[in-house]
């Protein structure tokens, strides 16, 4: 039973495996980007967006801000847009 | 001649060239080393690089690499007796296919996985590069057209498969969200959508759908094409997790199912080939033989669509390089068995020599409409179950290949248009929605170019499909070849094959030029005029390359 058990778990690797590995990159990117979206909803008022939901997301700010430098890298700015946030 | 001959034979075969041939490729030629770091560890990032289990890798390179061209290509060349076509796709997976597609993944591998584009690009000259790019965006505009078209034809033909081939759409979405969104283990989902896929079948024989001609002037077939590219348009722009991942999934298992059964039943009722040999009553409007058997049957014997596959994904998550061996070559190997199945359901799926001729009474009628209904016979003499059920269930598999090919196509299509648009300062050509409306309009252009209104003639586009594929596979030798002379190894295993499909997509290409100019078929004949001159300058990239090389040898030899 022992067994049979192991090769059904092996086979839901492998299964899950197939589903996975040829899209992997291409659903990190798309991952990727709604975690873009939402640092712009989180930092957007910051640069002069209005946010009707600054109240919350003002919370999220200290959680984000390891991937702060690396999202405004990824939009483009060398340097951080944020006076008051500067990371580099 | 009985079909169970056919199958054992030619699986045989093909199976004794991956066991001897590749193993003598990859050991004096290609030279794996087990030690060789690949990128999928040097580079390893767990995004795009990361090392994988050489089953599941296979399994994903097959059914990527295996689709509705190794049915449609095989079914339509048994025109000219089961025998030529029988042996161009047992010849070209060990000799050809193989090669080819062991070769694009180990060459990739050898240059940190680099696609086999920007390695023509490097090996070979800049200029060349270009070319391929051109290739790869005909061949897709060619694909995306010639599916459109057969799928709307078999949604005329099998009107019951309408309701389960687009059930497959919202299952696929099911699963990706179930997957992708709430996390829920894949073995569920996967039990669950293929129990619906299956049962959906039934309700597809209650329900038969058909379109009404003449809807909005247009005639059914029409509508169903101008349907599918609007469908592959919206599909091609969703996310990959929400319909191509789950799509390509189901495909997997679809691809898998299907040969077994078809096998299965081929080795249980045993049917009797009844077409010719070699077809001494070839219909008029056939081409010659020579060359077109080897641009029709593309996918099955060698296609160079496998060489983007292998130095795309493949080559980046490729754990030693030893496995390139049973990836790439085994890949083929499974395309070579769905060929040669589909060649069997052609010539042995008919009950007497007048009705499998009454089939191929014109070039072109064959197809996947020739497979599903000799396909459907076997199976449902073989398994048990009725013909309805089985013609029904082998359009769907056939529809699904052919669906997801459009869904991908489009999107790499416009990949390609968004990059002509950056490339040379177009702005309005990186707009995601503007570059697939002109991937879409080029698409729809060539279907009805080549079909007329009702876009019945488009098959007429195979053979010019099946020259591009077979340009594209002699880039990706001619690039491993040129890589194996700079190595100092034999290049005559990849050379040969490469020169014989390019001077045969050659040799076709000026073929057609005549038959398309003399049946008006302009918006062909543009097409194959590009093709040709994309032949010839292919032959001369390929010898001012080797000219260079041997130059440079000669050079250090003196030194």
């Amino acid at each position: 039973m022992d067994k049979i058990c192991t090769y059904f778990g092996r086979f839901k690797e492998l299964l899950e495996e197939f589903y996975v590995s040829p899209y992997r990159g291409a659903v990190a990117r798309a991952r990727r980007d709604e975690d873009d979206l939402f640092m712009l909803f989180v930092f957007g008022e910051l640069m002069g967006v209005p946010n009707p939901a600054t109240y919350y997301t003002l919370e999220l700010q200290p959680l984000l801000l390891e991937r702060f430098h690396d999202w405004h890298r990824r939009q483009g700015f060398e340097h951080s847009p944020l006076d008051g946030f500067r990371c580099c | 001649m009985q079909a169970i001959f056919l199958a054992i034979i030619g699986l045989s075969s093909i199976f004794i060239g991956y066991r001897f041939y590749s193993k003598f490729i990859a050991e004096k030629i290609y030279q794996l080393d087990p030690n060789f770091e690949t990128p999928a560890h040097s580079m390893r990032d767990d995004v795009d690089y990361v090392p994988t289990n050489r089953v599941v890798l296979w399994g994903h390179h097959f059914t990527a690499v295996a689709g509705a061209a190794p049915i449609i290509g095989p079914a339509i060349a048994v025109i000219w007796g089961w025998l030529p076509a029988f042996l161009w796709v047992t010849i070209g997976t060990m000799f050809f296919a193989g090669v080819h597609d062991f070769g694009a993944v180990w060459a990739s591998v050898r240059n940190r996985a680099k696609s086999v584009g920007s390695l023509t690009g490097d090996v070979v000259s800049p200029r060349a590069r270009n070319l391929f790019m051109v290739v790869v965006f005909f061949l897709l505009m060619m694909v995306n057209a010639v599916f459109g078209v057969a799928i709307s034809t078999e949604f005329q033909a099998t009107p019951s498969s309408v309701i389960p081939a687009w059930t497959a759409v919202v299952v696929a979405i099911g699963i990706g969200i179930l997957i992708y969104r709430m996390h829920i283990p894949i073995l569920w989902p996967t039990v669950a959508g293929t129990i619906i896929l299956y049962a959906v079948i039934y309700l597809g024989e209650l329900v038969p759908i058909s379109l009404a001609d003449g809807t909005l002037g247009l005639p059914a077939g029409a509508q169903w094409i101008i349907i599918l590219f609007v469908y592959a348009g919206i599909a091609s722009l969703l996310p990959v997790w929400l319909l191509l991942q789950p799509r390509d999934y189901i495909n997997g298992i679809q691809l898998f199912v299907g040969l077994g059964l078809l096998y299965g039943a081929v080795m249980i009722a045993n049917p009797t080939v009844v077409a010719p040999t070699i077809n001494p009553n070839v219909p008029a409007s056939a081409p010659p033989i020579i060359p077109l058997l080897f641009v029709t049957i593309a996918c099955g014997a060698i296609s160079g669509f496998h060489g983007l596959v292998g130095s795309g994904t493949t080559s980046k998550q490729l754990n030693k390089e030893t496995d390139a061996r049973f990836v790439g070559y085994l890949g083929s190997v499974g395309e070579g068995a769905l060929a040669l199945v589909a060649i069997i359901a052609a010539t042995a799926g008919f009950a007497s020599l007048g009705e499998w001729e009454e089939m191929y009474s014109e070039f072109g009628n064959g197809g996947v409409g020739a497979f599903v209904s000799g396909g459907a016979t076997i199976v449902s003499r073989g398994v048990g179950i009725s013909y309805e059920f089985a013609a029904t269930l082998l359009t769907v598999m056939a529809v699904l290949f052919a669906g997801t090919t459009m869904d991908a196509g489009v999107r790499l299509q416009r990949y390609i248009i968004q990059e002509w648009g950056s490339i040379y300062n177009i702005p309005v050509l990186q707009n995601g929605y503007v570059a697939t409306l002109a991937a879409v309009t080029s698409c729809l252009i060539l279907a009805f170019g080549a079909g007329g209104p009702s876009g019945e003639g488009g098959m007429l586009i195979w053979p010019l499909f099946g020259t591009t594929n077979q340009l594209l596979a002699g880039l990706t030798l001619l690039v491993i070849s040129v890589m194996l002379v700079k190595l100092g190894r034999p290049a005559r295993y990849t050379l040969i094959p490469m020169i014989f499909i390019t001077g045969m997509a050659l040799a076709a290409a000026l073929l057609q030029l005549s038959t398309l100019y003399s049946a008006g078929r302009w918006a062909l004949l543009g097409i194959d005029v590009v093709i040709v001159l994309l032949a010839i300058f292919t032959g001369l990239e390929a010898t001012s390359a080797f000219m260079r090389e041997r130059k440079a040898s000669t050079a250090g030899a003196n030194a």
